[in-house]
């Protein structure tokens, strides 16, 4: 047998390894201009986890999720959703990009940006008819932005903006959820908001992966963590993982040691 | 007038009919891909594949009369037009691509270069011992003078073809523009995607080098949509506004230069499609600079009337002359500087007002962000309920609501 057929089935195995995770990672590497970000992280997201990426600025938290869901390239690795390769379980995977990599003078309103959601559903050559517009309003009740339909996006605050893009990702109706800093720069009561309809997704069986800032808030709000810094240093429920040796490790002297003894003291 | 008027009702004889419809059909196209390219921010690639036809086009004129036929063929012209603005795109990919050249460098590079040769090509054609080397000047500046029926029929239906496949894809390319990482998970391929659309754009250059000519066909894809974006909030009424003007634009603009010969077509097309856009400019209900010059005076105004109140009602000076002179128009102030008893109820209105306001700051701040209160009273932006509850507060407190 040669070569090329055993790369397949080595490639194959990951998806039959793992047929349930919504999304598994075994050895992703990327690069920028030949400089390592990510190295050879392996990643199986138990169904039905909330999980959080964590790990210091730099750490390729990112960069990881955008190379898994082909965004950015990759240069080894094999990522499978739901057992299948990537291309084949699209629809069901719902990303949520950062707030800030869409130019928001862009002229649309809000209903439009979740009427994007259902991209695939409206097809080419359709209108959007009324049974869409109603889902869609429906998702935008959901994060509490209903009065905001008519409004252009640029004249609503970051937190308003950030609630807008959970709800195009609702109106996917996806198994997956992929959030980049779903709470970087938002107001409050638009991260309680937020963190609700998360905890609802999850109550219903959805699986939710967030790049997140906040140590202080990972034990209230998720189920699973990855710690990372370029590699992996630690992944699991919470509190197997999330202990005070792992975060030393990822973050070194960058964490003071009373906020390190303050998280395992909690 | 006459004239005007039945070349504007396309009643001025089949052929010239026909031309208007041409240029319509070509001038919406061009509006709506423009429409698309703008929000990409890529507007200049179209300066960029316009100059590069010209090599093509001479070329092909030079082969078509050398094989002994017409060199004015219309569809080889395009042909040769499309295969050099083609090879223009794509060195421009490379090097924007391969390089560290930002894409505005690369456009320069290109567009030069293309045009260059374009230009010592055209020259050579001057001086070649063969006949009507002076239709291949027209394709400079535009010309309809003396367009042939099988012509302007290609225009039109070239150009019909184009919107149809625009209006097909414009849910992609709305996706691609606005959030291409977003639209990659979707599954959307962004390089099937952009090069669709700038496949396009180089069709409706290539058909609109007859009418608009190749140095100016990049107003029809650049100005409309930038006029549109002044009228509409949503993607898909500015690409439909942006090719109702371009329509508008070239249909005057093929009536004019149909009454008059001598002028090209292409520069009478740019100059309506210029005031087309000086008019959104200027007066687009909410971002025009009317508007804008109005919503600022009237804010201004209120602005100077709140400060004017509270300065009276703590009895402090007014200094600002502005300020001093609303308050007279209103009659707060009477024409010799006292307060007027108008003037003492509003300030006590202004004062209760701004008591309200903080309170309620204090107490919701995260809602307080998004609403517009210290200026408007603020029973005439809240529910009577929020306003009650921070009276019964401010009661409490001992201040009189």
């Amino acid at each position: 047998m040669n070569a090329p057929v055993l790369m397949a089935e080595a490639g194959r195995r990951l998806g039959a390894d793992h047929p349930e995770s919504p999304l598994a990672i075994a050895g992703l590497t990327v690069a920028y201009g030949g400089k390592p970000v990510v190295v050879s992280v392996d990643l199986v997201t138990p169904p039905g986890a909330m999980l959080a990426v964590i790990g210091p600025n730099g750490a390729g938290k990112s960069t990881l999720l955008k190379a898994a869901l082909g965004i950015v390239p990759r240069v080894s690795g094999e990522v499978t959703a739901f057992g299948q390769p990537l291309r084949e379980a699209r629809r069901r995977i719902a990303y949520v990009p950062q707030r800030a990599s869409v130019d928001w003078e862009f002229p649309a309103t809000v209903l439009d940006v979740v009427m994007m959601g259902l991209y695939r559903e409206i097809g080419l050559l359709r209108f959007a008819g009324k049974r869409h517009r109603e889902r869609a309003a429906e998702c935008l009740r959901r994060v509490g932005m209903q009065d905001f339909a008519d409004r252009q996006i640029g004249q609503l605050s970051g937190g308003q903006q950030q609630r807008v893009f959970l709800a195009r990702a609702l109106a996917q109706g996806a198994g997956l959820y992929v959030m980049d800093e779903p709470f970087a720069g938002v107001d409050a009561a638009t991260e309680r908001a937020i963190v609700e309809v998360l905890k609802d997704l999850n109550r219903a069986g959805r699986t939710i992966l967030c790049v997140h800032h906040d140590l202080s808030t990972v034990k209230d709000y998720f189920t699973h963590v990855l710690i990372m810094n370029v590699r992996r240093i630690a992944d699991g429920p919470v509190a197997a993982a999330f202990t005070p040796e792992n975060l030393q490790a990822a973050y070194g002297g960058r964490l003071a040691p009373a906020q390190i003894g303050g998280i395992a003291a909690e | 007038m006459d004239g005007f008027l039945s070349a504007l009702l396309l009643q001025a004889g089949y052929n010239t009919a026909l031309v208007t419809v041409g240029s319509a059909l070509l001038g919406a196209s061009a509006g709506a891909i423009g429409g698309f390219v703008l929000l990409r921010k890529r507007s200049l690639v179209s300066d960029a594949i316009s100059h590069a036809t010209l090599p093509g086009l001479a070329l092909a004129f030079i082969a078509m009369a050398a094989l002994g036929g017409d060199g004015r063929w219309l569809p080889g012209l395009m042909i040769g037009a499309a295969l050099s603005a083609a090879l223009g795109l794509l060195a421009l990919d490379w090097l924007a691509s391969r390089t560290r050249l930002p894409e505005d460098a690369a456009i320069g590079a290109v567009l030069s270069v293309f045009f260059g040769a374009g230009v010592v090509l055209m020259t050579v054609i001057q001086t070649l011992p063969m006949g009507r080397q002076a239709g291949i000047a027209g394709y400079l500046l535009g010309s309809t003078a003396g367009m042939l029926r099988s012509e302007a029929e290609i225009i039109a239906l070239t150009s019909a073809l184009v919107g149809l496949a625009i209006f097909v894809l414009r849910r992609p390319f709305t996706l691609v523009c606005f959030d291409p990482e977003y639209a990659l998970v979707r599954g959307v391929n962004i390089r099937a995607a952009d090069l669709a659309m700038m496949a396009l754009l180089l069709a409706v250059t290539v058909i609109g080098l007859k009418v608009a000519g190749l140095v100016l066909i990049v107003a029809l894809t650049i100005i409309p949509p930038v006029a549109a974006r002044f009228w509409t909030d949503r993607p898909g009424a500015m690409v439909v506004i942006a090719a109702a003007l371009g329509a508008a634009a070239a249909w005057l603009g093929a009536v004019l230069s149909s009454l008059a010969r001598g002028l090209p077509t292409g520069a009478l097309i740019v100059l309506i499609a210029f005031a087309l856009f000086l008019a959104s400019l200027l007066l687009s209900p909410r971002r025009g600079l009317v508007a804008k010059a109005l919503q600022r005076h009237r804010f201004r105004g209120l602005v100077q009337e709140r400060q004017g109140l509270l300065a009276l009602a703590r009895g402090a000076p007014i200094y600002d002359g502005a300020t001093l002179r609303r308050l007279k128009a209103r009659g707060h102030v009477g024409a010799e500087g006292a307060t007027t008893p108008k003037g003492r109820a509003a300030a006590e209105a202004a004062m209760r007002d701004e008591a309200r306001w903080s309170l309620y700051r204090r107490l919701h701040p995260d809602e307080s962000v998004s609403t517009p209160g210290g200026l408007r009273p603020l029973a005439e932006i809240l529910p009577a309920d929020i306003i009650g509850e921070l009276d019964s507060r401010l009661a409490v407190r001992g201040v009189q609501p």
